[in-house]
């Protein structure tokens, strides 16, 4: 039985009154694979990665996880099996990094969260005798992203979704946490969907590049054909304008 | 005498989830005849007072027991509270009764004002005149002699004259009141510059430091007499006749006919010089409305010398030569009693008020109706404190149930406008993770919005509390007593230690609410945000 795409969105709209948000899109993301959306504030990134999880339904279109339009599903259930790291982080300002990290873990009723959550902590790189009590107030950005993704992995989803998750970070703690995710990745498998105006970012960290303007898809192509061949103007001066070097694909 | 009153109050206390039962309350003893103590109220003002205690001494010294609910605030609370029979009696002035109560147009003629107002209580409220004590206190309308003398003024048609250009300071009531400002203007063109509001104690003041150029003084005021101030003639007998006399309820004049008897001894005894000498003695040398009266009564001959006095107003510090601590100390048992009432009404009203606020704050904080709800409550807040007990009055009466009714009401607005503000502002980007990640709208709201809105709720709560703790001092104008008791008694007896023994325990306690509620919302805040 061939299986189907962990995402899949067919001729996806969403209005927001006058604006188009997204304008007839389509993606899909296989088992395991990595693909970001990348375009400029406004292009309509967010939007589509809020429609794998329901954080917004469409006006028009199929959106699919695993297989099941997620129209059919639960949206609580839906949630708690996938992933998601927002770009603030979104931690619980009031509970320990522990109790963050066990939040989805919690929420399914599993047995023994805080060794789940442990072992979480442990895959991102932070010491759970060390910061598993501190108050997220009490950590650094990049720290905060780190518990951010140990929570969104906590439970093993098949399927993460990140928007723009090291967005706000500074250049060395980015480059740190690009490449936690990529050895995180390459242990666990998950697919995933990353939101990221970084062109850089998408190059490094994904299979597969969605270059998004106005709703649409531009060009859904892998970031050697996107750099050595982009489909339309647009992209091009996307190109340019972030110095995009060959040997970021290379 | 204590432990009964706890007892009220208590039973009082679980009246307030009923509100009906307030209503009852005045109608429930009319079986009970003989028995009941007669309760004699009284508006916030020395003379009032004064009359008041004249009531209760001579009703004692007869042998029936009373009690006093006095400085009731204004004709509009303490006529409807007889009616109701919040109260049994209280000394009213004919001419208030004429245009105030029954809004009838002027009449000069006393003969023919106390036979209206008679016929027309009795038919239409069952409420009787008794014959007047003797004395009218009318308005007088009275300027700094100098002025006078200087400007060539006798009569208030000369002020009307030039009232544009003068600055008039008149006590609440009468900037409202058909016989007060409002006829004036009509009968006299008269219409001052600018209007100040003033409180009765401070207006002799204002006129003798130049602040106003004219006030509403009492003909039978103790201060009238003693400063350079003019009386204006009533050249056009404006003012219709003022005299004073008891109000009682028809039922008690069927029930305890003794009563009315009694308090009969003093009709036709009082003539105005004795008046305003007794008035001087309490506005002016600072002396207690109960000793005065007694020795009024005794110099009427309707009071042995030997005879106690008794009633609240009488346990008092001992001449004016004692510092404030000592005369705080001296009261120190009745101020805890009076502390203790107050902390009852403040909080009783704020724990309803938190319960309903948090429950709706929360139950709205979610829609788009939350604005609209928000302003709807906030309009609350901006009913005048008297309008609002004014209004409660003919539904509750008076008293600690409608006094902790309007406190409830007043403390909404903070509660319920901090609860959404505090839940729609937590945390969005921790909200909408939890959301996302697969919290229930019911686990987000209870395990993330509510934990961070409780430091913000909290601040709601103590905000409230505070303004309560002030707010409930407005109530000892309905008789729900507490620390206002002894500020309103003390504003119209211009006693100052008086006013301080009831402003300064107030002041702590607002004080020490708010620092209790600073220890519990440290205590609800989520600990993380503690050591910050």
């Amino acid at each position: 039985m061939p299986s189907s795409p962990a995402l899949s969105a067919a001729g996806v709209v969403r209005r927001y009154g006058a604006v188009t948000a997204l304008d007839g899109v389509s993606l899909d993301v296989q088992a395991g694979e990595c693909v970001a959306l990348v375009g400029e504030s406004g292009s309509g990134k967010s939007t589509l990665l809020r429609a794998f999880n329901r954080l917004t339904d469409p006006d028009a279109g199929t959106v699919c996880v695993s297989g099941d339009d997620v129209r059919q599903v639960d949206a609580v259930r839906l949630r708690r099996h996938i992933g998601y790291v927002p770009q603030d982080g979104g931690l619980l300002p009031h509970w320990t990094v522990l109790r963050n990290v066990a939040l989805v873990p919690s929420l399914l009723g599993q047995p023994d969260v805080e060794a789940v959550a442990s072992r979480a902590l442990e895959l991102v790189g932070l010491s759970p005798a060390e910061f598993g009590a501190r108050w997220p107030h009490q950590l650094s950005g990049g720290q905060r992203q780190r518990v951010a993704i140990a929570r969104a992995l906590a439970a093993s989803p098949r399927i993460v979704l990140l928007d723009e998750p090291f967005g706000a970070l500074d250049a060395i703690t980015r480059s740190d946490l690009q490449q936690v995710f990529a050895s995180l990745r390459a242990r666990t498998g998950f697919a995933a969907l990353l939101v990221t105006h970084d062109l850089h970012e998408a190059c490094l960290i994904a299979d597969r590049i969605a270059v998004m303007r106005a709703g649409r898809i531009e060009q859904d192509a892998s970031p050697r054909e996107v750099v050595t061949r982009p489909a339309t103007p647009y992209v091009a001066e996307l190109l340019t304008r972030s110095h995009v070097r060959l040997e970021w694909v290379s | 005498m204590s432990g009964r009153r706890w007892r009220g109050v208590a039973v009082l206390l679980i009246a307030v989830a009923s509100a009906t039962a307030a209503g009852a309350q005045g109608e429930a003893p009319t079986g009970t005849v003989g028995r009941r103590p007669v309760v004699i109220g009284s508006k916030p003002f020395g003379e009032s007072y004064l009359l008041a205690e004249m009531f209760a001494q001579i009703l004692e010294a007869r042998g029936h027991a009373v009690t006093r609910r006095f400085g009731l605030g204004g004709t509009e609370i303490i006529f409807p509270a007889l009616r109701q029979g919040d109260i049994d009696l209280y000394p009213e002035y004919t001419g208030s009764g004429l245009l105030v109560i029954l809004k009838a147009p002027p009449e000069p003629d006393p003969v023919k004002v106390f036979d209206i107002i008679s016929r027309e209580f009795r038919s239409r409220f069952d409420v009787r005149w008794l014959p007047p004590l003797g004395f009218e206190n009318t308005y007088a309308m009275s300027v700094r002699t100098e002025m006078a003398d200087r400007l060539g003024m006798r009569t208030i048609s000369d002020f009307a004259r030039v009232s544009r250009d003068m600055r008039a300071g008149f006590t609440a009531d009468f900037i409202g009141l058909p016989d007060g400002l409002p006829g004036l203007r009509a009968a006299y063109g008269l219409d001052p510059g600018t209007v100040n509001a003033l409180a009765p104690a401070v207006k002799y003041q204002a006129l003798l430091a130049g602040s106003v150029d004219i006030i509403d003084a009492y003909s039978t005021d103790g201060l009238l007499g003693r400063y350079p101030i003019t009386v204006l003639e009533d050249d056009r007998r404006f003012f219709p006749p003022y005299d004073a006399a008891a109000v009682v309820r028809g039922a008690l004049v069927r029930e305890q006919p003794a009563v009315v008897a009694a308090l009969g001894e003093l009709s036709g005894r009082i003539d105005v010089v004795r008046m305003r000498r007794w008035n001087e003695r309490v506005e002016v040398n600072g002396e207690e409305a109960a000793r005065v009266s007694r020795d009024a009564l005794i110099e009427m001959g309707l009071l042995a010398d030997a005879a106690r006095v008794a009633g609240p107003a009488a346990g008092g510090g001992e001449g004016g030569g004692t510092s404030l601590w000592m005369y705080l100390w001296s009261r120190r048992a009745e101020l805890a009693r009076l502390t203790a009432r107050h902390l009852l009404l403040a909080g009783a009203s704020l724990l309803a008020a938190v319960l309903v606020g948090v429950s709706l704050g929360l139950a709205v904080s979610r829609s788009r109706l939350a604005p609209t709800f928000v302003r709807a409550v906030g309009g609350l807040q901006t009913i005048p404190g008297l309008a609002l007990l004014a209004f409660l009055l003919p539904l509750l009466g008076i008293g600690f149930v409608p006094a902790a009714v309007a406190l409830f009401l007043y403390s909404l607005y903070p509660i319920v406008q901090n609860t959404v503000t505090g839940v729609q502002e937590a945390d969005r980007g921790a909200a909408s993770a939890a959301d996302a990640l697969g919290m229930t709208a019911r686990q987000v709201l209870w395990q993330v919005r509510v934990p961070l809105a409780t430091p913000v709720i909290m601040s709601g709560v103590r905000t409230a509390a505070v303004l309560n703790v002030g707010t409930a001092t407005l109530a000892a104008l309905i008789g729900a007593g507490g620390l206002g008791d002894p500020i309103v008694a003390g504003l119209a007896l211009s006693d100052t230690r008086m006013i301080l023994s009831g402003a300064i325990p107030a002041a702590l306690l607002a004080l020490a609410v708010d620092w209790t509620l600073g220890r519990v919302q440290h205590a609800v805040t989520p600990r993380a945000f503690r050591s910050r």
